[in-house]
């Protein structure tokens, strides 16, 4: 029985299953496996039960309750639900509890989508192993010693193990795709202002995007249709629905233009995982598409553009939290000492460093020479892009260096766990869309993910690739552990 | 321009005015939460106002057509601005940063015209979001060594319009003639309700002194917690005075930001500038740039009310009014009165006296000017004395009604020249002592006549007229 959300909501549709019982047999898997894989804050087991059974109750009716009716989702616990706690997966918002639903969330909701529960991230959603969540790790489902990849960890974790048909994630440097290629599933980042930022607990706001986690391709389209288009709470948001992915996904790529970025093969990209990428470029010239190799030389300069720029950001959204109007409060006898002890206590080691950074980058005196100059690359960035789109309609490269590493392998040394996202970064300054796909296995048997990236708006040519290498992958025989 | 306890032979105060003006928006600056003065702490907030996880800022098209509306009446160039953060951590400020505009204001390089004709230069006026409202208990009230603070957030988000003006003022009479000409403006377009008391505008004061005829400014201090004009006044007194003292004692004046007190009439430093808050302002990324169409520029444009300074012009221009005439007029909501007066036919210098000295009446300004131009003709045609036409004038704006039939009704009628002359000499035969003193000089005894006049014929006679019947008997 297929388990992805197009069959299930076909199914509960018809009347064939009924919403709880599919409800029923994820809570099943999260009873057996979620003791070791730790992909959730918390569950929502109750209300999750009562939304499913509403949904049989509007199909018993004659009603259809959606196009996710019954679907089991798992949210990012940066992502606000009404009345449960959201925490960021930081000690500084323990127990706090939204007054609202974030837009997608309530998209979600209308669309028939059952919540089973938020999902564990990086702290502020600021790394890329969810290993600085304050409430421990998430590990692989994969291989239990292996991160699921970060920040949205616990949203990737939770789909590779059967708890949610879909989830939700936020990336803001690809912390989306990166855990989605960890964990052997499909995640997608929209172009920036299509998908509503309402609700969403900013860390670079200006980077930040919310994007599914799920099995199939065409369950990726599903959710982006169902969660994007304008929302007039969000300033940022694009005045325009959602491209129509789906419409296009059996269009094949006979005649596309697919760049492979050459400035992410090479050096610090693993071989099995480039080779993989090769293999990826062949399937979809196999397909009718042209596909050679394009230089995009700016690209390196993304990482460090992007850590200026989202700490910036960061440093600023995150001053709110002082413990005066919500959250944990450390009490000290003055409102400054309070507010520092607050914190002192509040944040992880990592949302510290980033502040710091990001604090320093904005200062009197060096705004120019950092954060002024990393403005000017992501200018440089979104044109280098725009010079490659004008001969490329997508490009492909790793979504991830390696495969999922194991615990601790780079914690000691910030700069390691940073260069994971070397090849996602870039996407993020640019405003563009990009999603990984999962795309067979490395050396060490673990999933290997293939990125597929796009000019702003290009959703339809990302989605008809990214169906192709889906389906290509399919005809070769499983090859996923 | 005088400025107490400044030597001016040898000193020149130098003024600029920042001035806060909340805007008369229903809502919040980015939100829907209610702007409202006043209310139970906490309750014209939101998501937004509290600062909440997720929420986000959705800029309010209303305060942008304020803000664009005091530009245009300031005479500023209207442009493509951008919102940033500025950054600071304080209990009422619920993000720890407060957006406002930094690099690039809504509106920039204009001038306010002030009814002596002065020009005074606006650097630019530019949209911001009010902070919330602390109050420290215990500890003489400031927060450092307060027993506990409460925070109001009903202010907080509230839209601002900081109008900062060039140091063009040279006196606490500009800076005040300055501030009223501001407010008049500012409720003429409809902004701001421009109450001081309420704070709906506020005014800090940055002052400098430097020697006469230097061309270098002096080091300046900016006063906050200036809460009415006459503060303002006694603000720069203190502190152009305090300058001038340290400077002439061989000290120098420390950039600082300083408290004034209303109590002690002084300044009290509040932070020094030495260890200057850095503010990390960057472009706000949840806000985009606000660039407004130029069509929309020119129907807010052409939908502005006449401003102060024109109507001022209208006065002197048509009526011949003085400066300080139209000032008054023009500050009393008197000058469509006095225009549609002399429209209706009335000579123009005396309409412009009645309304200067006899109009203080709000209800004056609802005269119908027919009855007001009536008025005046029978005063000058003689037909009422002037003391007379003051009583009738005074009944018209407390009742209404028509000028001849009020006068009429009072038993004012033009008195007959014969019966005035036999009612002089009458008096001077009466009383010979007075006449012998009055001829020799004595003024003060005119009144003694004229009242005697007065008296015999129920007011009826005009002063003028009484005075001119003696000394020419005179001889």
């Amino acid at each position: 029985m297929s388990s992805d959300a197009r069959s299930l909501a076909a199914s509960v549709r018809s009347g064939e299953r009924s919403a709880v019982d599919v409800l029923e047999e994820h809570l099943s898997r999260i009873d057996e496996r979620e003791g070791d894989v730790h992909a959730f804050n918390l569950v929502t087991a109750e209300s999750a039960r009562a939304e499913a059974a509403d949904v049989d109750a509007r199909v018993a009716a004659g009603e259809d309750p959606g196009p996710l009716a019954g679907v089991p989702v798992a949210l990012k616990d940066n992502l606000c639900t009404d009345g449960v706690p959201t925490t960021c997966s930081s000690r500084i918002l323990e127990g706090w509890c939204p007054p609202y639903d974030a837009t997608v969330v309530t998209r979600l909701a209308a669309a028939g989508a059952v919540a089973v529960g938020k999902t564990n991230l990086d702290e502020f959603a600021m790394g890329s192993s969810t290993e600085n969540s304050a409430f421990g790790p998430t590990r692989n489902p994969h291989d239990l010693t292996r991160v699921p990849g970060g920040s949205s960890g616990g949203s990737a974790a939770a789909v590779a193990a059967g708890f949610s048909a879909i989830s939700l994630g936020s990336d803001t440097g690809g912390s989306i795709r990166q855990p989605a290629a960890l964990c052997g599933v499909v995640g997608v980042k929209p172009t920036y202002g299509l998908v509503s930022r309402l609700g969403l607990v900013a860390f670079g706001s200006s980077l930040d995007q919310i994007g599914p986690f799920t099995t199939t391709v065409a369950d990726a389209a599903l959710v982006c249709e169902v969660i994007g288009g304008h929302d007039p709470g969000d300033s940022t948001s694009l005045p325009q629905a959602f491209p129509s992915v789906s419409d296009h996904l059996d269009d094949g790529v006979d005649g596309l233009r697919v760049g492979i970025i050459t400035e992410m093969m090479g050096e610090g990209i693993s071989p099995d995982v480039a080779a993989r990428v090769r293999a990826a470029a062949d399937a979809l010239a196999a397909a009718g598409a042209t596909v050679e190799e394009v230089s995009i030389p700016a690209l390196t300069f993304g990482l460090s553009a992007y850590y200026l720029v989202a700490p910036a950001e960061a440093s600023s959204n995150l001053a709110r939290y002082d413990g005066v109007r919500y959250g944990n409060r450390v009490d000290a006898p003055t409102a400054g000492e309070m507010m520092e002890a607050t914190r002192t206590a509040g944040f992880g080691d990592e949302v510290k460093r980033r502040i710091m950074l990001g604090t320093y980058a904005l200062s009197a005196g060096y705004y120019d020479a950092f954060y002024g100059k990393a403005l000017k690359v992501r200018t440089l960035i979104r044109n280098d892009f725009d010079a490659a789109y004008e001969r490329f309609d997508a490009l492909i490269s790793p979504t991830s260096p390696t495969t999922a590493f194991a615990f601790g392998d780079k914690t000691a040394d910030p700069l390691q766990m940073y260069l994971n996202d070397v090849c996602t970064i870039p996407t993020n300054l640019a405003g563009h869309p990009a999603m990984s796909l999962p795309f067979g296995v490395g050396d060490d048997g673990l999933p290997v993910g293939v990125q597929v990236l796009a000019p702003a708006l290009g959703e339809v040519a990302m989605f008809r690739v990214a169906s192709v290498l889906e389906s290509s992958l399919a005809s070769s025989g499983p090859v996923a552990s | 321009m005088t400025v107490a306890g400044v030597d001016e032979e040898r000193w020149e105060v130098v003024i600029g005015l920042e001035v806060h003006a909340e805007l008369s928006t229903r809502t919040k600056l980015f939100s829907a939460a209610t702007n409202e003065f006043g209310g139970e702490p906490n309750t014209h907030i939101d998501a937004l106002t509290l600062g909440l996880p997720g929420s986000l800022p959705v800029l309010n098209e209303h305060a942008v057509e304020l803000a664009i509306r005091v530009g245009l009446a300031l005479n500023c160039e209207v442009r493509r601005s951008v919102f940033a953060r500025k950054n600071y951590f304080y209990p009422d400020q619920p993000k720890n940063y407060q957006i406002s505009q930094f690099d690039l204001p809504i509106n920039a390089e204009g001038w306010l015209e002030l009814p002596s004709g002065q020009i005074a230069g606006i650097e630019r006026a530019h949209l911001e979001e009010d902070t919330g409202k602390s109050t420290h208990v215990g500890g003489g009230g400031r927060i450092h060594d307060a027993q506990y603070s409460l925070v109001d957030l009903n202010r907080a988000g509230v839209p601002l319009l900081e109008i900062v003006g060039k140091p063009d003022l040279r006196s606490p009479d500009e800076a005040r003639a300055y501030v009223s000409e501001l407010r008049a403006v500012l409720v003429a377009v409809g902004a701001s309700d421009g109450k001081m008391e309420e704070g709906s505008m506020r005014v800090d004061c940055n002052v400098s002194v430097r020697p006469r005829g230097a061309e270098e400014f002096g080091t300046r201090c900016e006063i906050k917690n200036i809460n009415s004009l006459r503060s303002l006044g006694r603000a720069i007194e203190y502190e152009a005075a305090r300058q001038v003292d340290l400077i002439t004692a061989g000290d120098r004046v420390v950039q600082e930001t300083r408290h004034w007190n209303e109590e002690d009439g002084r300044t009290h430093t509040l932070r020094s500038k030495e260890g200057a808050d850095d503010y990390r302002y960057f472009p706000d990324p949840d806000l985009v740039v606000l660039d407004p169409d130029p069509e929309w520029i020119e129907r807010v444009r052409a939908a502005l009310p006449p401003l102060p300074a024109a109507r001022r012009a209208v006065l002197v221009d048509r009526l011949g009014a003085t400066r300080e005439q139209a000032a008054l007029l023009v500050e009393r909501e008197l000058d469509a009165l006095c225009l549609a007066t002399v429209e209706a036919g009335a000579e123009p210098v005396r309409t412009l006296t009645h309304a200067e000295h006899n109009l203080s009446d709000d209800r004056a300004r609802d005269l119908d000017p027919a009855a007001f131009a009536s008025l005046v003709s029978m005063e000058l045609d003689g037909e009422l004395t002037a003391t007379q036409a003051k009583t009738v004038l005074a009944e018209l704006v407390e009742h209404g009604g028509d000028p001849v039939a009020i006068a009429a009704d009072k038993g004012f009628e033009a008195m007959d020249s014969s019966e005035l002359d036999s009612l002089v000499d009458g008096l001077i035969a009466d009383h010979p002592d007075e006449w012998q003193r009055f001829c020799e000089g004595d003024g003060k005894i005119t009144g003694f006549f004229v009242g005697k006049v007065m008296k015999a014929t129920q007011g009826k006679a005009d002063g003028k007229v009484v005075t001119g019947l003696l000394n020419a008997r005179k001889g």
